[in-house]
């Protein structure tokens, strides 16, 4: 961020380098299901990310001091892939980035799941990014919130993420790895969208007031569309065996 | 209590516990400073190596932000790796400070394939709450007081300094716990220990440089508008107590 070095234009003639209007999103397709063994899954293209998520439990908290007897802890594991960037290889192993993405992302679902209803266990997400371009944490996000869904644990919403950040004068959405590295700011916002209330909120770069609520306005807006995506996919099982049995 | 609007000490919701900054406290690294809010004690060191740059960015040093939360300031913390929350700090602390252009990078460039590496380390010393303002304003404040090294033969040469290192801007952060649905500025320990959601929002005179939500509990976009508001206000004695405390 904030690069000055080399810097690209990301805005040409009015729109941004993939041809994206300042508040398009890029293809979003989201898969339920696929990971057997796993209590629920999803698998998420969401530009060039591709990224998986799977949820295992409720089951018994270990070790054991990690147990909370009144209600199920979440334990949540956000990693990149050694392979998955344009770039060289990646350790594997968490950096303190994934560390403090996986943070995040765990309070994002510690708000939305019923916890009260599994004292005692653990609930446990797993994002694996494989391939990244920009945005890999709101991408696990929408696609765990399937897998959680998927897996039958209760939840009080389904939570739905993206980012916004501004080049030049313009607020755009849902930013690729080159826009994340060269725009002037980047917002990442997770949404429970039943009541609209924000879950997760990170910024870095330049950003007044009005950036940032009309930030949240193209955030709201688009999350109409990633819901819709969400809410698709989970359906989309379900829909095969009813035509797979309709005679 | 909260929910009346009081808290310990007659505070009221959006004022801070006494700061006090002291800075220059260990000759031996670059810089230095110790921040007091309430009973969170903070420490920075600052400390500058040579070193090579990073690819991407060949004429300018490196910054890097550690967070330290000491078994011996508070009974939860543990010794071991760092562990989530100290990551976080760290890098909710180095993001303003990198977002606002805090220090100028180019000033530390030594010579071709030579840069200076700036070491931020926190060390948290008495946990009571705001771990964040508290090392954003001790971060500040010993980056206010730091003293470039020399450059000879490979090697820094501590004696004798080549002056102030070069600041191009001052941040800082203020940081709000949700109890329920009410919101104060600058929690304690105690309101910490029943905070549902917490929100870090750092800036300089103008402009928002760095956000951070932590916890499950939630905000809406009315409450995020009226706390960049109010941090817009607050922050102003926050830089005013930085540049107070400079050294001469």
């Amino acid at each position: 961020m904030g690069s000055s070095a080399n810097k690209p234009e990301l805005i040409v003639n009015g729109k941004r380098l993939d041809g994206r209007a300042f508040g398009e999103l890029r293809p979003l397709k989201i898969v339920a299901g696929g990971l057997k063994n796993a209590a629920g899954s999803a698998y998420l293209e969401w530009g060039n990310n591709k990224v998986l998520a799977a949820v295992y439990g409720p089951k018994e908290a270990l070790p054991k001091h990690t147990q909370d007897p009144e209600k199920a802890v979440v334990k949540c594991k956000y990693s990149m892939a050694p392979f998955s960037s344009l770039e060289e290889h990646n350790r594997s192993g968490p950096n303190r980035r994934a560390i403090e993405i996986s943070k995040v992302t765990r309070e994002v679902f510690e708000k939305v799941i019923l916890l009260e209803d599994f004292p005692g266990s653990e609930i446990d997400i797993y994002i694996e990014v494989l391939q990244s371009d920009g945005g890999t944490r709101a991408a696990g996000i929408t696609c765990a919130a399937v897998a959680l869904a998927m897996s039958g644990i209760p939840m009080t919403d389904l939570p739905y993420a993206t980012s916004v950040g501004k080049v030049g004068e313009h607020m755009i959405l849902d930013l690729n790895k080159i826009e994340d590295n060269y725009s002037d700011a980047d917002m990442p916002v997770a949404i429970g969208p039943r009541n609209g209330e924000i879950l997760l909120l990170q910024m870095d770069g330049t950003l007044t007031k009005a950036d940032i609520k009309e930030g949240f306005n193209l955030i709201y807006k688009a999350g109409e569309t990633i819901s819709k995506l969400q809410r698709e996919a989970l359906r989309a099982p379900y829909e095969r065996i009813q035509e797979k049995y309709k005679n | 209590m909260l929910a009346k609007g009081i808290r310990e000490e007659g505070r009221s919701i959006f004022n801070y516990r006494p700061i006090q900054i002291r800075h220059s406290l260990l000759p031996n690294a670059e810089g230095s400073a110790q921040v007091d809010i309430g009973n969170t004690k903070v420490l920075v060191g600052i400390k500058m190596d040579p070193a090579t740059p990073m690819p991407d960015k060949p004429d300018e040093g490196n910054l890097m932000s550690m967070a330290e939360l000491l078994p011996l300031a508070s009974a939860e913390y543990e010794p071991g790796p760092p562990s989530p929350d100290s990551i976080e700090l760290a890098r909710v602390v180095d993001r303003g400070i990198r977002a606002a252009g805090a220090v100028d990078l180019s000033s530390l460039f030594i010579e071709e394939g030579k840069v200076w590496s700036l070491f931020i380390d926190i060390y948290v010393l008495n946990y009571d709450g705001n771990l964040f303002d508290a090392s954003t304003l001790a971060a500040m404040a010993a980056l206010q007081n730091t003293r470039m090294p020399g450059y000879e033969d490979g090697k820094a040469v501590r004696e004798g300094s080549l002056g102030k290192l070069k600041l191009n801007n001052m941040v800082a952060s203020c940081t709000y716990a949700k109890v329920g649905d009410k919101i104060v500025l600058d929690p304690n320990g105690g309101e910490e220990a029943i905070m549902d959601g917490r929100l870090t929002i750092a800036n300089d005179e103008n402009v928002i440089r760095a956000m951070q939500k932590g916890l499950p509990g939630s905000f809406t976009q009315k409450e995020i508008e009226e706390l960049i508001d109010m941090t817009f206000e607050k922050s102003k004695e926050l830089r005013g107590i930085i540049s107070n405390s400079e050294s001469d």
